[in-house]
């Protein structure tokens, strides 16, 4: 029984959403969380890089330790799993022309993860739990870290079922009909994964929790590793999924685009539900106890067809764009499409730049580690947080940051103040990003090891020297750092800004301007094909076959190179 | 008709036919992916650097008691920076070195050419195994002991740092673990 009435909605008079306005409170509330807890995080990783810096070395050993732990937890968790239970809500109800399901457990959901986040705060700042976010047994930290973590990661679970809900009233009250979106799609892809994570996280936080508090005798640490990345790397997936369905629902609200073909993207995400879980052996690589059979299957995703995921969608969302860019009239050339998009729209521009980074940097180099042998010379160095900074910042921050630009009129019904400097913020993050990445995994390459509070090894009498390349590159990369800090601190100048003084919208009046569908534009000009080649995309395919040499190329420098060191069987 | 945001407008949407453009794409991505698997399978036959799947249960007890008993048996000379044992078994040997709370205990000599049986262990929390400057990193945990088949190529001072964070503060941690291989010819 439907108990809803006209004043529960409101409509957007540009896209039609049909917005719930307890839903909206909600994706209001985790949104702004998540943007708070991004400021948190960011500025314990300027403090981080400050002294990873050789020249600068900001931070004593101790308080670095600490300080990397509160960096690592917030924002690989706090900032991203906040953001991610606003974009759940904003499938399962905005773009649904839905309610939520159960807004009171929606709030559980909320201060859950909030008194969770707030007690590892307290464990970590209080400097007895600098374990680093992986927590490694039998490094102990106190027990309210672990119980922060396992109260967050309920709060979590409790969003994905508030989710799930969501999706059976649409159903039911048939406020859609046909298939879902492919971006809910995307969001159920999501949960899916986010389901088996969190039961992940459960099966080892819990005992962990335990053993911390004296009930549990032992933990074995291998054991803790194997099941502590089924959640750790899990999470990630969630992330890339995450974004990729913000790539596709920027395509269609800026180029009035399509998904190229919903079976191929569908079918995609399929991939990803059934094959990402296998992918956190790559992170046991280097492990004693498990058998090379076992390490190849699972890193290769059982041949890479979680990989062969990304590659698709990395080919048909900048695909989509070209099809509509082509069907609207810039059917000339290979790149003009690409040319005449709205560079100085920060919704695009930090959408495309995500795309690029995270294919070209988190992409290429995360397949290329994961391969069992090439890890023995990559585990653990500087390379790591240089990928994953390629995957997670470069790709997933700036995708939330630019449908961030997007939602503020939407769901708070703002302006977005400071316009001229949201132009820029994409290409500062980015360039800040990008760079910081690539010099990182260079000196990575040279041995620096990540987690090092002292580069130098001061005052040990079997110190060790790495190459003055290597400390020049951290100089680099660590400047690069503090010009990432820069931009997302320019980003929550905007945002805040933007939704404490921005210019009201009127709840009539539109939040952007109209974009035509690019179908509707096409029919107009009575025109029958695009591109070129017989291809519709064929500057897209030229991008992506850029990414194929680069990809193989990359993968036999590394085997050149595996190939020089000491023997090993 | 449509966008990412709204149901499919061909309720047949499974049966369009996939584009050119992506078709070619999935045929070249997919065969790429077959052959980094089958690369990764084959490199165990044309490659001489390959992990080891050899490794059994130990307790930090049994483990120390192997490292010191090799050192009784091999120790030729004081290493000059520290004054402690340099301890160089004999090619194709068993060698044992236990990483700790912060070092890499003991220093080790090898020759250029020569295998050895490397048996890794720690002896508090995880700690890793990162030769430099060659850069070869591994786990290594308290309760395993994993065995390494390695034949260093050439001559010179190696360095052991820690690649897994293993606590400390201020004065000593994971950033000052640190151990030491000669390879001489
Ligand atoms: C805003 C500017 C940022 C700067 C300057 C920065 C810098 C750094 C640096 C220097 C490290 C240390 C590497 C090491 O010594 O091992 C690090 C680690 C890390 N960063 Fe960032 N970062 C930033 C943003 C982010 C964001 C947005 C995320 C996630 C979305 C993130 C996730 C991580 C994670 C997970 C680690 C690993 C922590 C660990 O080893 O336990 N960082 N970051
Ligand atoms: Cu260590
Ligand atoms: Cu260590």
């Amino acid at each position: 029984m439907s108990t809803t009435t006209m004043s529960e909605y409101r409509v957007d008079p540009v896209s039609g959403l049909k917005i719930n306005r307890t839903a909206n409170t909600l994706v209001k509330w985790n949104a702004f969380a998540a943007v708070v807890f991004l400021l948190v995080g960011g500025l314990f990783g300027l403090g981080v890089a400050l002294t990873r810096m050789p020249s600068v070395q900001l931070l004593s050993p101790e308080i670095f330790y600490m300080a990397l732990t509160a960096h690592g937890l917030v924002n690989l968790a706090v900032w991203i799993i906040f953001f991610e239970m606003a974009v759940l809500y904003f499938l399962g109800a905005h773009v649904l022309g839905n309610r939520l399901a159960t807004p009171r457990w929606a709030w559980t959901q909320f201060w859950l993860m909030l008194v969770g986040a707030a007690m590892v705060a307290v464990a970590v700042l209080g400097g007895n739990s600098s374990v680093m976010m992986t927590s490694y047994v039998p490094l102990t930290a106190e027990p309210h870290f672990y119980l922060g973590l396992i109260l967050f990661a309920v709060g979590a679970l409790i969003g994905c079922f508030v989710f799930l809900g969501t999706l059976v009233i649409a159903k039911r009250e048939k406020t859609y009909s046909g298939s879902l979106p492919l971006v809910v799609f995307g969001g159920v892809t999501a949960t899916i994964i986010a389901v088996f994570t969190i039961v992940s996280g459960a099966l080892i936080l819990i005992p962990t929790f335990l053993w911390s508090v004296g009930l549990i005798e032992h933990i074995d640490p291998m054991m803790y590793r194997v099941v502590w990345w089924g959640f750790g790397h899990s999470s990630q997936q969630i992330n890339v999924v995450t974004h990729i369905s913000i790539w596709y629902l920027i395509s269609s609200l800026v180029f009035g685009a399509k998904p190229m073909s919903e079976k191929v993207s569908r079918g995609a995400f399929l991939l990803y539900i059934l094959f990402l879980q296998l992918g956190s052996a790559h992170h046991l690589l280097s492990d004693p106890g498990l058998t090379s059979a076992w390490k190849i299957f699972n890193t290769s995703y059982m041949i890479y067809l979680a990989v062969l995921a990304s590659m698709i969608h990395g080919l048909t969302v900048p695909g989509s764009i070209e099809v509509a860019q082509r069907k609207k009239g810039l059917d000339t050339g290979l790149f003009t499409w690409l040319r005449k998009a709205p560079w100085g729209n920060p919704i695009f521009s930090g959408m495309f730049l995500s795309l690029v980074g995270f294919g070209f940097i988190g992409g290429i180099t995360g397949v290329v580690m994961s391969v069992e042998q090439i890890n023995m010379i990559i585990h653990n160095t500087m390379y790591l947080p240089g990928h994953f900074h390629g995957t997670l910042v470069v790709g997933t921050t700036m995708a939330f940051m630019a449908v961030t630009y997007w939602l503020i009129p939407v769901v708070f019904q703002r302006k977005i103040a400071l316009a001229g400097m949201a132009k820029w913020q994409p290409y500062v993050f980015s360039l800040g990003a990008w760079v910081f990445s690539i010099a990182l995994m260079g000196a990575g390459t040279m041995g620096v090891q990540r987690r090092h509070a002292d580069i130098t090894f001061a005052g040990q009498p079997l110190a060790y020297q790495y190459p003055e390349i290597a400390k020049g590159l951290m100089d680099i990369g660590e400047i690069f750092g503090v010009i990432m800090s820069v931009g997302a601190v320019m980003f929550i100048v905007i945002v805040l800004a933007s939704i404490f003084t921005g210019e009201r919208i009127a709840e009539d009046s539109a939040p952007w301007p109209k974009v035509e569908d690019a179908d509707v534009t096409f029919e107009k000009t009575g025109k029958k094909h695009i591109g070129i080649w017989g291809m519709e995309a064929p500057g897209t395919f030229v991008l992506a076959m850029i990414l194929f040499a680069t990809i193989i190329l990359y993968y036999f420098i590394n085997f050149k190179y595996l190939s020089t060191v000491w023997g090993m069987s | 008709m449509g966008t990412s945001y709204t149901p499919p407008t061909n309720p047949d949407w499974w049966r369009e036919p996939i584009e050119r453009t992506e078709m070619v794409w999935i045929v070249l991505s997919f065969t790429w992916c077959v052959f980094m698997f089958g690369w990764m399978i084959g490199w165990h036959w044309i490659g001489n650097q390959n992990m080891s799947n050899e490794t059994y249960k130990t307790t930090p007890e049994a483990f120390s008691q192997k490292v010191a008993d090799m050192q009784a048996k091999y120790t030729v000379r004081k290493d000059e920076a520290t004054g402690e044992d340099v301890v160089a078994p004999p090619p194709g040997s068993d060698v044992y070195l236990a990483g700790m709370m912060w070092q890499w205990r003991p220093i080790l000599e090898f020759q250029k050419g020569k295998t050895y049986r490397l048996h890794m262990s720690s002896l508090d929390v995880g700690h890793g195994f990162s030769l430099q400057p060659e850069n070869i990193n591994f786990q290594v945990y308290p309760g395993y002991e994993q065995v390494l088949n390695l034949t260093p190529n050439k001559t010179g001072i190696f360095s052991i740092a820690c690649g897994e964070y293993c606590g400390g503060g201020d004065t000593m941690g994971h950033h000052t673990m640190l151990g030491r291989i000669y390879v001489k010819e």
